[in-house]
Order: C-alpha cells, then sequence, then structure tokens
C-alpha cells in the first residue's frame, strides 16, 4: 500500500487500522450495532461483550434505514472506553455540511478511521416516509473526507483552519450485487477516489467472491487497497431467509438456507456459527484479503466465539 | 417496452443527436457566456426541457452527464447517485426501492457499451452542484459550468458578483 509506505518511519497514522496494516497484521473488525432507544446500558453491554475481540469496532450509521442511537455518539462512547471505533457515514441522511461538521466531531474526539458508504434507501427501513438527502454519493463522500485530509479543505475549497483532521478513510464494496463484472470496476473507482480500506458485503457465497477477488488482484486493485472481507453468522432459519429477501445487496444461497431447514433452535446456532467460522477459514486464505469484518447482526454473543475458533484470538498489542 | 426505453436500448440515433448538439453548443459558448446563465437558460431551456424529459425522463439536474452514462440519466435513480450502481442492485438487476423496475445503473453499463464513449462509464462524476438545479444544462456544459468540484465553489461566486 503505497500510501501506508510513504508513511513509514516519519508519519504515523492516528488511526489503528492503518498502523495495524503497516505493520503487516491481519487485523480484525467487528461490529457494534446502537441501541434504538436511549439506552446506554445496552451499549456498555455491548462494549464488554466485545472488548478485545476485535482490533477496530465498526459502528452503523442508521442500520438498515432504521432509526438507532447515531454512529458519532456511539463511538465517543467506544473511545472512551478505551475500544478503537470506526465511525459510519452514510449519504441518506446529511448533507455535506451536516457530514463534514460531524467529521470535525469526531476529528475532536480522537475518531480517526471513517467508513463512507451510500446507505440503504429510507424505503427499506423505519422511516420509508422521509426525504432521502443524497446529496453526494458515497465515491463523492470519499474523495471528500480525503481532500479534509489531504489537503486540509473543506468541501467547498475553503482552508479548514489551524488543525488538519487526520482520517484514515474507507468505502464498502458488495461483490455480490449485479452487474458482477462492473464491481470490480466501481472499486477502482473507489481507490481512485481515496479509499484506503475497503470492507465488504457478508460473503456466503465463497465461490463468487473467489471469482471477484481474482478480478481485483489481475487488475492490481488489492496493492493500492486494503481489503477486509465481511463474514458473519445466520442464527435461525428465519434469519437467512430474512437475510435472503429482506437485506438489499445480500446474497444467501439456497444451500445455506437448505442446511438450516428442519433443525432445533440450538442445532441451528451451531450451524450457523459452523458455516461462518468456515467461510471466514476459506476467505481469509484468497488472495488480496488483508483483513476480516465480523458483523453478527443480531447476535453479538456469537463474535467472542468466531473470533477463537478462526484463532484469531488474543488480538496483536500495537507498541506505542 | 415503452418507446422510451426502446430508444435508450438501440441509442445510435440519440448519439447522433448529441453529437450534433453538442457541436451547434461549441459554436454558442461565446454567447452563452454574455448572455449570462439564467437569460440563457431561458433561450434554450424551453426546448431542452421537453426533449430531455421526454426521452429521459430528465430530472433537469443542469450537470447532464448522459452521453457518459450510455444516455440513461443517473438522477433517476432513487439515491441520485452519480457513480453507480450502488451494491443494493438485486439478483435480477432491479432495484432496491422499486423492485419491478430496473436499476438504473444497470441499464446505463449495458446501454453505454452501445456508444461511442464506452470507457466513460467508469469516469468519475463529480458531486452535484444543487444551484444549477433547474438550469439548462446546455448551457452548463458549453460554458464549463457544470463541472463542479468544491473548489471552484468560490470561482463561480466571482461569476455571479460579476
Amino acid at each position: 500500500m503505497t500510501d501506508l509506505a510513504q508513511g513509514a518511519g516519519t508519519y504515523r497514522s492516528p488511526s489503528k487500522l492503518a498502523r495495524l496494516l503497516e505493520a503487516g497484521h491481519f487485523p480484525l473488525a467487528v461490529e457494534v450495532s446502537p441501541p434504538i432507544g436511549p439506552n446506554m446500558p445496552a451499549l456498555q453491554r455491548q462494549i464488554e461483550l466485545l472488548r478485545g475481540y476485535g482490533d477496530i469496532y465498526n459502528v452503523t450509521d442508521n442500520q438498515s434505514a432504521r432509526v438507532h442511537v447515531s454512529s458519532l455518539a456511539s463511538c465517543i462512547a467506544l473511545k472512551q472506553e478505551g475500544l478503537e471505533p470506526v465511525v459510519q457515514f452514510t449519504c441518506r441522511d446529511r448533507n455535506r455540511l451536516g457530514i463534514q461538521s460531524d467529521l470535525l466531531g469526531a476529528s475532536i474526539f480522537g475518531i480517526t478511521t471513517v467508513l463512507a458508504l451510500s446507505g440503504d434507501h429510507p424505503v427499506c427501513g423505519d422511516h420509508p416516509h422521509v426525504k432521502n438527502v443524497s446529496d453526494i454519493d458515497s465515491i463523492n463522500l470519499v474523495r471528500m473526507i480525503r481532500r479534509m485530509t489531504d489537503e486540509q479543505i473543506f468541501e467547498n475549497g475553503k482552508k479548514i483552519p489551524k488543525i488538519k483532521p487526520d482520517f484514515f478513510v474507507g468505502a464498502v464494496a458488495n461483490p455480490f450485487s449485479p452487474p458482477f463484472d462492473f464491481r470490480p470496476h466501481r472499486l477502482a473507482k473507489k481507490i481512485e477516489a481515496g479509499a484506503q480500506f475497503i470492507q465488504t458485503q457478508l460473503v456466503f457465497n465463497v465461490d463468487r467472491f473467489r471469482e471477484y477477488m481474482k478480478r481485483v488482484v489481475d487488475m492490481g486493485l488489492h496493492e493500492r487497497t486494503a481489503i477486509m472481507a465481511g463474514i458473519g453468522p445466520v442464527r435461525s432459519l428465519r434469519a437467512a431467509q430474512y437475510m435472503a429477501t429482506k437485506v438489499p445487496g445480500m446474497e444467501v444461497p439456497d444451500s445455506v438456507i437448505q442446511s438450516l431447514e428442519g433443525l432445533s433452535d440450538e442445532d441451528a446456532e451451531m450451524a450457523g456459527l459452523d458455516l461462518c467460522c468456515e467461510v471466514g477459514e476459506q476467505v481469509r486464505e484468497i488472495e488480496g484479503v488483508r483483513g476480516l469484518h465480523i458483523m453478527a447482526i443480531g447476535w453479538p454473543m456469537a463474535v467472542p466465539e468466531i473470533v477463537k475458533r478462526l484463532g484469531l484470538y488474543p488480538r496483536p498489542r500495537l507498541q506505542d | 417496452m415503452s418507446f422510451r426505453s426502446y430508444l435508450q436500448d438501440h441509442p445510435r440515433p440519440l448519439v447522433w443527436a448529441w453529437q450534433l448538439t453538442e457541436r451547434g453548443l461549441g459554436m454558442l459558448r461565446g454567447r452563452f457566456e454574455k448572455m449570462g446563465l439564467e437569460r440563457s437558460t431561458r433561450a434554450v431551456g424551453w426546448f431542452e426541457e421537453p426533449v430531455k424529459r421526454s426521452l429521459f425522463d430528465c430530472q433537469m439536474c443542469g450537470q447532464c452527464v448522459l452521453h457518459y452514462t450510455g444516455m440513461t440519466c443517473p438522477m433517476t435513480c432513487p439515491k441520485q447517485i452519480r457513480n453507480g450502481p450502488c451494491g443494493g442492485v438485486r439478483a435480477d438487476g432491479h432495484c432496491e426501492v422499486y423492485p419491478e423496475r430496473d436499476c438504473v445503473w444497470v441499464k446505463a453499463i449495458e446501454r453505454s457499451a452501445l456508444t461511442p464513449w464506452k470507457e466513460e462509464i467508469r469516469r468519475l462524476n463529480p458531486a452535484l452542484d444543487w444551484r444549477l438545479e433547474g438550469e439548462a444544462s446546455w448551457v452548463t456544459f458549453a460554458t464549463g459550468r457544470d463541472q463542479w468540484a468544491g473548489d471552484q465553489a468560490s470561482s463561480t461566486e466571482q461569476k455571479k458578483g460579476n
């Protein structure tokens, strides 16, 4: 990764993810879902449950277009508890003015790893009647954040006074959504815009992911950004069916659904865990994969078990 | 299939029409600059708007990229994504928001292969300047006013002042 290599020795990114990558580690991101109500104890329970099992913690921004405690506020809570958060920004709820002001807010709390994404449309969530903002798209959002960092300018081209924000910027990629031939090109656009790391949609169809990564590697994109593959457990047949039919851009193969059919609740959980670990084992071996991102949607209790079974526990310590 | 989508799926006449328009606009550039954006829009908008609305469901964003996107308007995407498609495209190539509709960007990619501007689909389109919404993109294109990037914000402010 040229960006990181250039920084070695002289410049030290404040982002833990950047430093882990630079040091040659295989970073592990774990997703945190902020609570739906103003429920601090629930957030704290998640923090305690997941502490130590990830290097960085992605905090979702109104996940599935449903209203939650904000990503930024939850990231501050994580930071204060000593966990390294990744603040997520969708283009759905804020315009450039709003996003920049939240970015500055993140910066003053020392939150420096950012993930930019389009976000599900409001009609997919619990406020289908609200206006979809989409002032910019995720690719231009990446570019905006990079220019704030690299050139110390706001989106309007004016100088950011006195202190330069320092963000490590990521974007998402979905190899499982058509048109499959174009997906690597869209990834290339995100890299051109400045994405320093990429987190993928949940992988269930490993063959499709392998094919995608082969094209990515052929295009040399894996050398220009750090790709982290998304994995996650399905807890029940119902959850798998829901993901397959209701979650935009998620591909859950029939074989996964069939493997959960007719199982008791307990057995289904075991099978879901097995499957997630199996996918994890497979994707980490694929060329170009530099890390993992565990998204245990609705089932954070599963994370410690998955991390241990993948042999990724304990996590490496970075020397300060 | 509607006449509109038939035409977009067989874009040769649209390509010719744009090539002609582009040439004409090049000649009008000086005049547009003299007249200013508002008056120029009044001069050509009455024609541009109904034509492009009926052919492309044009949303008059004022920063037209049709010839880069297979003669398919990205502003008809429910997320108005200028660099699509998003990750929500369904397995059948339909939209995450309207399951019965084709994804605008899937169409754009297919159709762009049928135009002389095949490579442009990979171009990074800049974010929109919402001040140009409703203005004639033929004018903003001819005068280069549509090439928004944040750093040009102040220079366009200056122009307005003049």
